[in-house]
Order: structure tokens, then C-alpha cells, then sequence
């Protein structure tokens, strides 16, 4: 055995590091304050989300809460300087064009999921449909508003229409993704079995890729419609705003988020509270699906 | 031997070859399933001709002195779209740069175990709920509670430090400053997760390696592990980047909408996505036109910012999965 | 598995019956509708708060009409109302004769002044809650853009008695096609020489200095000047009033300094002279002494000749009583009744819409 012994005093002739910890060692204490300023970040960053959620809760929440909820929810949007009022027309256009929206964007989501993500994800077509998926994600809103307003508002008018459209040109991206990614995830050995028992491709998309897959796809769509209804700048210019309820999907249509952005803009304190409302509703409408995403989303297998 | 395997051949029930009816049914849904990936591809392409082709008239009428010009006046006819690129670009790097740092932040507090696992998906939960608000409540939030609160501040800034041409006006209500901490605010969460996906790919060893040699816990994330997942954290950057330069709602409640150029943080300003939105609606003709040119200058400038941020992470996933 | 799916199929149902109940709803109004006359109206947020008022007290009179009304900006208004997609239209700059020449031969137009009103400078200084005194050329120059602090030494010359804080001058001004716009640069380029020239120039939408704040409508410019400090605005006198934002006394044409008010207001509308056949008339810069400078009838444009004729008979009927009842109730509300000769005058042209 050598005769070093490391655990001895340290002697003049080899000076030995000492490996406890030392808290008032420069280079313990910069890392000491970084881990500081960190967990200052971190509350920093959670700063902004309570005191939204406060701000809903104590303005919204007086209006929503109050004596007449019926009033509030199914009521009409009221102009300049009356009092009184609801915002019912809005809540009903929000969610008819995101049904629309819906209706459009997840079909095609999932089929185009299914190609890239089951059917064939190596070739030109996959990989580049792949990538300008993510390339949409980051697309600004408002430019989906112009370029369906460029091509159907210029021909056909205003129309709810024209808003599902906008939305569903941003709600494609986060589907497709979502549902691809989940879709992939199908362990192989699962396809393989049904393979071996005689199905078609389709056959095994149909009976045991989407069945298994179904949650992270649920999740995608839950998150598009989140989003989709907090959007606003491609409602602007497709379909504008009324202050009615919706009688045909040809007309211009109400929509929570328009709602709020119109009535803050306005320096009357009726319309200031229910803009207030109108927020802790779409607020409530949008943190609803995405607990929804993250009940549904718990993975099975 | 016939006899053992006849009946497994003969009924179709439960194994067997596919019938004709179902290999054309099979034939059929791959090649919807293929238009639907090709109708994304359509799609993109459709969008950048539609939006390129309806600008086509304003950029001839124009050139390119509008991007340029400083006035939008439309009796006249002459619009430029200078101070909007200014106050997009501005406001974007603003927030970039406190957004950024912030999200990085989060990124290294929740991958680097300063919290146990049921805190760190609790904080998670936390910066996706802020991602989760939508754009105009955060405008709306940013009018009641972010101005009154930046208001004693910036005019300390602009009081004794006036001289500096940042603090050169004084804050009177919407302005830069606002417009871009609420966009930083916004970002964060995209540029925390990017960063936390860029965290996790880097191998348990390194950071084993580094510890081993006695590194504090801090010379550990900046010397080793941030500098390995620089690349991720740099498409992090970018894609929160070209997320702040897209946003519309909450700046065009908040930045002022003045057609100005300055540096002072608390000067109103404009960008390319508020013009869009406020003058789009009631425009006529020839404004519609020349509001098309400034959606394709914006086009131009969100899809380059994307693609590069793409791009990088597309290396670092390649980077990562070489490695191993 | 089969808890998740059928927790799906539910909120899907949930969807789809609230979205059938809200179906429901328009089936409801639409029949009370098919028993009443709709007429559609579309314009200027000037003289909206007014409408409003009217629409609603005049329902209780006739109960078979409902009247709507958009405050788009006197610019939409006139658009709309040569498109012939609204039944009347709205504008406080009447129409151009650019604008006229654009009518069809076949509907005719008809601009019947309904009332008028004062167009104010409001403003939000902290530590100035009233009392703030404009002169003359001050006024115009502040609005072009041209002084940059409000403790500049010609404000504080005219209001030896304010301490002004060093702040800056922030306009506020119309984003949109608006005839309060036209009003007050009509109003200006009368004071200041250069204001057409080398100025923004009068219209309904003109080219205002790049530090200028451009809002939507007459409410968005009270908002911002709201919540802005350092802020001065043009608007509507009832906007200012019933917001309870400060108002600036300017100095007329006679040289006084004069508060808008139902007083001034009258004074600076009998200044008018004569009263053309299309009863358009501008007052850019009245005389008198107690006259307040800024001040403009707003008009309902009609069709000469409608294809409905229960339409007209409705219009005519309902414009007739805001020609009468009506006026008590827009001087309640801060707008300036009419003087009985417009009203004569206009009550004609409505007789000769059919």
C-alpha cells in the first residue's frame, strides 16, 4: 500500500485543499447570490400572472358576481353613455367561430398529423410540411386576418365565417404538431401486432394508433382552442363586430376578445367594467381547456 | 399437417389478408391523409402569394421609399412605413432582452435542481397559465396596473437622468416601456420552455463531470452547461424574438400609437402589426393597399426571424442526437 | 380510457346545445323584428350620445319603428350612405361637393342640420384640475405640433395664476375619417396663415405631427386623454362634460376668452350670416363677442326619395320630433338647440323627401 495519507493534516511542504463546504468563499458566495437573483427571477416572472388574475378577479369579478349575471351574460353591448348592458352576443360569437374553426382545422389537422406522423414521415413532402407547420406557429395573427381578408372578405363581405377561417388557420399548426408528436409516440410493437394480424395501414391507424394516441391529440386540440378564442387581431378586419346576436354566419359577428379591445378604448365606466367581464369570462373559457388539456393529455401507456 | 393450419386460412375473422374492399379504402385514406400534409404546404405558399400579390400595386406605386418614408397621410397619398419599423424592431429587442433574460432564468431554475419535482411542475404550470392569457387582457392589464406602477419610476429616470437620450421624455401614459415589458412578458414562457427542452438534452455525465472537478454549482451552469446548450438557447432567443415582433393586441392598447421615431424609452411609438390593426378597418382603397405592403414587410421580417430560429434548432437536435 | 372519451363526447354536447340555445336567441328577436320597421344609420361619434338618447325616447312614441345607429366616424358615414348599405348617414362636415357630385341622381340627398355643437380642447395635467386659458395663436400652435412643454412661457403667460409643470405636450387626435377633424382645422387654418400650407391642412383626416396620439372616434380621444398625462385633445363639448374632463377657455375672434357652454354656444351659431339651399353652413371662426370659436351643426343625410315609402314616412316623422321635442333634450345634454330659422329651414327640406 502507499504510504500517502490523504486524510492527515496538511503539511507546509504540499499545501492540501480543505473539502468542506465554505459559505464565505468568494466563489461559494457569487454562486450563493446568483442562486439569489434566481429565485428572484422566478418570483419576478410569477408576479405578473397573480396580479392579472387579481386585477379579473376584484374588476371582472364585481360586475360577474353581482346582482344581475343573467343580465351580464345574455345582455347586449351597450353604447356611449348608457348604463346597463351585457355581453351575451360576444360570448355566442366566440364560440361559434371557434366552432368553426374547430370544425375546419382539426379534421385536417389529423389527417395531416397521420401522414407525417404514421404514413410515411421521412420523405420531401413530410419534412417539408413538417417544417412549415412549426414556421406557422410563429405566424403574427394579425396577418392571418389580412390574407383572409385578401381572400374571402374582398369577395364575400364581413362574415363569421371569415373569423372561424382566421382562427383556423392558427389552430392548424398546434394540431398538427400535437397530434403528430403523439401519434409517433405508438410504440411500434403495438403496430407490429396488427400488421401481423392482416391489416391495411389505414386499419392500424384507425383501430390502434388513434385510439392509443388519443390523448396527446386531445391535448393539442384543447390548447388550438385555447388559443383560438383569446385571438383577436384576426377577428379585426374578418369579422369586425356587431352588438347583436348572431342571426346568420354571413354577417359581421361579436367576439369576446373584440369586445374587450373595443370597450378599453373607451373612457365610459360602464363599458370599462364590463370589458373587465368580459375578460374574466374569456379568461375562465380559456384556462378551462387547458386544464382540460392536461386532464385528457395523462398518457396510458 | 394441412389440417392444423386450415382453419387459421379460412375464416377472415380474426387474421387474414386484407380484402379488396379494404385495400382500396386503405388507398384511399393514405392519399387524404397525404393532401391534408400537402394542403399545409399549399397553405404557406397561398399566404405569401395572396398577401405578396395584393401589395403588388402599393410597391409599385411606392418602392421603396416606403419603407423609408416617415408620414402615413392618405389624402395625400404618401405613407412610409420608417417609424413602424423602428417601434417594431425597438419594442422587440426591449423585450427580448428582459423577456430573454428572464426566460433563461426559469429555464436554468427549473432543469438545475433548485427545487423538488413537485415545486418545479407547479412553477411550470405557473409560466404556461401565463402564456395561456390572451393578448388584449394583457393589454387591458398593462393600461390599469403596469402604467400607474412605471410612472413614479420613469420619472425618477427621466428627472435625474434626463440628459441620457433612453430617459430623454417623460412617460405621460402609453409609451415604449410599457409596450415592451408587457411583450417580455409574454414571451417568457416561450422562451422558458425552449430553454428548458435545451437544458434537458445536455447528458447527465457532463454535468456529473463538472461537479466532480468541484465547480460551485454556479460556475457549473455558467461554464459548462449553458455554454452546451448555447445553441438551443439561442433558438429559444430567436423564436421569442420573432414572437414579440408578430404581436399586435397588447401593443396597440399600449404603445401610444404616435408615428415617431425615437430612442427615449418612454416616448409613444407604433409598429408595423398596430398600424395594421387600427387603420386596417376603416380603410379604403388606396390605404388598403398600401397597408398590404406594410403586411408583407412584416411577412418578410417574422418568416426570416422564424426560419432562422428554426434552423438553429434543428442543429441543436442534430447537435444532441449525433453525440449520443 | 372510455371515462376520457365520454368526458369528451359531453363537453362536445355541451358545446353544441349552448351553441343551439344561442341559435335560439336570434329566432327570438328576429320574429319581434319581423313585426318592426328597421331603419339603419351609420356615422359620426359627435353627435352619437345624442342619438342614442333620441333612439331610445323616441321608442315610446312609436313603437313600430326601431332605429340603429353605428358610430363609425363622420368619413364611414358619408361612404356608407353613397353605398346606400345604411338608410341615413351622419356627418358633422355635411358632404363635400366632391361628395355630392358622387350622389345618385336617382335617390337624391337631402342634409338636414339635426343639431350642433361645440368642439373642446380637453386636457389632463396633474396639478392643473381647471382653469387652463389658450389664447388665440397658442392654441393653433400647440396643435400643430409647434410648443413642447406645458411651462412654456406663452402658456404661462396667459395663466399668470397656474404652476405648470415641465411636461410634455402630448396631442391627442382622430385616427379615423372625422368630421370633428374638419371642424377644428377648419377652425384653425382661419387662425393660423400657415396651417393650410405648411400645416396639417384641413379635412376630415389630415396629416397631424408624427408625435401626435391618433385614437378611434370621439371616445377614444377622452380615453386617452384620460389616462394620459400632459395630454390636450379635441372632442365633443358632452364628452368632456360628462366625463368631467377639464376644459380649456379659448380666445374667440373678438379676442375674449370664452368657456363653451349653452350660452356661448348659441351666440356663436347666431353669428351665422345667410343659410344656403342645401343648408350647409360652416362657421370656422364666428364673431362676437361672447361667441365660442369652435362650433359646427352636424347633419342626418337622407335620400331624396326613398323605395320604401314606409321608410321615409318613419324618417320624416321621427327627424321631424328630434326637430321639436328633440331640441329640450340636446340642449339637456350639452349640444346647441337650433336657432328657429335653421329649424324652419330644415323642417322644409324634410317635407321634400318622399
Amino acid at each position: 500500500m502507499s504510504q500517502l495519507d490523504l486524510t492527515s493534516q496538511a503539511l507546509d511542504i504540499r499545501p492540501r485543499p480543505r473539502l468542506q463546504y465554505q459559505a464565505l468563499e468568494p466563489r461559494a458566495l457569487k454562486s450563493g447570490f446568483l442562486t439569489g437573483l434566481t429565485w428572484l427571477a422566478a418570483l419576478l416572472a410569477a408576479v405578473p400572472l397573480f396580479s392579472v388574475i387579481y386585477m379579473l378577479l376584484i374588476q371582472g369579478g364585481t360586475r360577474l358576481f353581482g346582482a344581475d349575471i343573467a343580465e351580464v351574460l345574455t345582455g347586449l353591448p351597450p353604447a356611449g353613455f348608457e348604463m346597463g348592458g351585457g355581453i351575451g352576443p360576444a360570448i355566442v360569437g366566440t364560440l361559434i367561430m371557434v366552432g368553426i374553426a374547430s370544425a375546419i382545422s382539426i379534421p385536417l389537422g389529423i389527417l395531416a398529423a397521420i401522414y407525417l406522423g404514421v404514413l410515411d414521415s421521412t420523405s420531401k413532402i413530410a419534412k417539408t410540411a413538417r417544417f412549415l407547420a412549426k414556421v406557422l406557429t410563429g405566424f403574427p395573427s394579425i396577418l392571418a386576418g389580412v390574407f383572409v381578408y385578401a381572400v374571402i372578405v374582398i369577395r364575400f363581405g364581413y362574415s363569421a365565417t371569415a373569423g372561424g377561417v382566421a382562427l383556423a388557420v392558427l389552430m392548424l399548426p398546434t394540431v398538427v404538431l400535437a397530434a403528430e408528436e403523439a401519434m409517433s409516440q405508438v410504440p411500434q410493437r403495438m403496430k407490429d401486432a396488427a400488421y401481423g394480424m392482416g391489416c391495411t395501414r389505414t386499419q392500424v391507424i384507425w383501430k390502434v394508433v388513434l385510439p392509443t394516441g388519443l390523448p396527446g391529440i386531445l391535448t393539442g386540440v384543447m390548447l388550438a382552442i385555447a388559443g383560438a378564442s383569446g385571438e383577436s387581431a384576426p377577428l379585426l378586419f374578418t369579422a369586425l363586430f356587431s352588438n347583436y346576436y348572431i342571426s346568420e354566419l354571413a354577417e359581421p359577428t361579436a367576439s369576446l376578445s373584440i369586445l374587450i379591445y373595443n370597450f378599453s378604448g373607451m373612457p365610459f365606466q360602464n363599458q370599462i367594467e364590463l370589458a373587465w367581464t368580459a375578460s374574466l369570462v374569456l379568461v375562465l373559457i380559456v384556462l378551462v381547456f387547458n386544464i382540460l388539456a392536461r386532464i385528457l393529455g395523462r398518457p396510458k401507456v | 399437417m394441412e389440417k392444423l393450419f386450415q382453419a387459421a386460412n379460412t375464416s377472415g375473422s380474426i387474421s387474414g389478408p386484407p380484402s379488396a374492399r379494404e385495400y382500396f379504402n386503405d388507398r384511399l385514406f393514405r392519399s387524404i391523409a397525404l393532401t391534408s400534409a400537402f394542403l399545409i404546404i399549399v397553405l404557406v405558399a397561398y399566404i405569401l402569394w395572396e398577401i405578396g400579390r395584393e401589395a403588388m400595386p402599393a410597391i409599385g406605386e411606392y418602392g421603396l421609399g416606403f419603407v423609408t418614408g416617415t408620414t402615413w397621410n392618405v389624402s395625400k397619398g404618401e405613407f412610409g412605413v420608417l417609424p413602424e419599423i423602428w417601434g417594431t424592431l425597438y419594442s422587440s429587442l426591449l423585450a427580448l432582452l428582459i423577456g430573454g433574460v428572464f426566460g433563461i432564468a426559469i429555464a436554468i431554475f427549473l432543469t438545475q435542481d433548485f427545487i423538488n419535482h413537485r415545486l418545479a411542475t407547479v412553477f411550470r404550470t405557473v409560466i404556461e397559465m401565463l402564456a395561456a392569457i390572451p393578448s388584449v387582457v394583457f393589454g387591458l392589464w398593462g393600461i390599469y396596473v403596469l402604467i400607474p406602477l412605471l410612472k413614479p419610476g420613469a420619472e425618477w429616470l427621466h428627472d435625474s437622468l434626463g440628459w441620457f437620450p433612453l430617459f430623454g421624455t417623460n412617460l405621460s401614459g402609453p409609451g415604449m416601456a410599457p409596450a415592451a415589458l408587457v411583450l417580455a412578458i409574454m414571451i417568457l414562457p416561450t422562451v422558458a420552455a425552449i430553454s428548458v427542452d435545451a437544458f434537458r438534452r445536455i447528458p447527465y455525465k457532463v454535468k456529473e463531470a463538472a461537479y466532480g472537478m468541484g465547480t460551485t454549482r454556479w460556475e457549473a451552469i455558467l461554464k459548462v452547461m449553458l455554454p452546451t446548450a448555447s445553441s438551443g438557447v439561442l433558438a429559444a432567443l430567436v423564436l421569442g424574438f420573432g414572437r414579440a415582433l408578430g404581436e399586435t393586441m397588447a401593443l396597440a392598447m399600449l404603445i401610444g400609437n404616435a408615428n415617431q421615431i425615437s430612442l427615449s424609452l418612454f416616448s409613444p411609438a407604433n409598429t408595423l402589426a398596430s398600424l395594421l390593426a387600427s387603420n386596417f378597418p376603416e380603410a379604403g382603397r388606396i390605404e388598403v393597399q398600401a397597408l398590404m405592403y406594410a403586411a408583407l414587410v412584416l411577412l418578410a421580417i417574422t418568416f426570416l426571424v422564424n426560419v432562422a430560429g428554426l434552423a438553429v434548432q434543428q442543429y441543436t437536435i442534430r447537435k444532441f442526437e449525433g453525440k449520443k | 380510457m372510455k371515462y376520457k372519451t365520454s368526458l369528451a363526447s359531453a363537453l362536445a354536447a355541451a358545446v353544441a346545445a349552448l351553441g343551439l340555445l344561442a341559435g335560439g336567441q336570434p329566432a327570438i328577436s328576429a320574429t319581434a323584428e319581423a313585426t318592426e320597421l328597421v331603419v339603419r344609420g351609420a356615422g359620426a361619434t359627435f353627435p352619437q350620445p345624442l342619438y342614442q338618447r333620441w333612439m331610445q325616447e323616441y321608442a315610446k312614441v312609436d313603437t313600430g319603428v326601431r332605429f340603429s345607429y353605428e358610430g363609425v366616424g363622420s368619413g364611414s358615414g358619408v361612404k356608407r350612405f353613397l353605398e346606400g348599405s345604411v338608410d341615413f348617414g351622419a356627418s358633422d362636415a355635411a358632404m363635400s361637393d366632391s361628395e355630392l357630385a358622387k350622389v345618385d341622381p336617382k335617390r337624391g340627398v337631402e342634409m338636414i342640420p339635426m343639431t350642433a355643437g361645440m368642439v373642446v380642447l380637453a386636457y389632463n395635467i396633474p396639478g392643473v384640475p381647471e382653469g387652463l386659458r389658450l389664447s388665440r395663436a397658442l392654441y393653433a400652435d400647440i396643435l400643430a405640433g409647434k410648443v413642447g412643454f406645458w411651462d412654456d412661457a406663452r402658456i404661462q403667460e396667459s395663466n399668470p395664476d397656474l404652476t405648470l409643470p415641465h411636461l410634455a405636450i402630448v396631442t391627442v387626435v382622430r385616427r379615423d375619417s372625422s368630421g370633428t377633424t374638419y371642424v377644428i382645422t377648419n377652425h384653425l387654418a382661419r387662425i393660423d396663415p400657415d396651417w393650410e400650407t405648411s400645416g396639417p391642412g384641413i379635412g376630415k383626416r389630415v396629416d397631424w405631427p408624427g408625435s401626435a396620439m391618433e385614437v378611434q372616434g370621439n371616445e377614444g380621444v377622452a380615453r386617452r386623454v384620460q389616462i394620459t398625462d400632459g395630454a390636450i385633445g379635441y372632442m365633443a363639448y358632452e364628452f368632456a362634460k360628462q366625463l368631467d374632463l377639464p376644459i380649456a377657455t379659448l380666445q374667440n375672434k373678438a379676442g375674449n376668452f370664452v368657456e363653451p357652454g349653452p350660452l356661448t354656444g348659441q351666440a356663436a351659431l347666431a353669428s351665422a350670416e345667410e343659410i344656403p339651399e342645401n343648408l350647409r353652413v360652416y362657421l370656422p371662426d364666428p364673431a362676437g363677442a361672447d361667441a365660442y370659436p369652435i362650433v359646427s351643426y352636424t347633419w342626418l343625410l337622407l335620400d331624396g326619395r326613398y323605395p320604401d315609402p314606409a321608410k321615409a314616412e318613419a324618417l320624416k316623422a321621427a327627424l321631424g320630433w328630434g326637430l321639436d321635442e328633440g331640441q329640450t333634450i340636446a340642449a339637456e345634454m350639452g349640444y346647441i338647440p337650433l336657432p328657429d330659422r335653421m329649424i324652419g329651414k330644415a323642417k322644409e327640406a324634410l317635407g321634400r323627401i318622399r
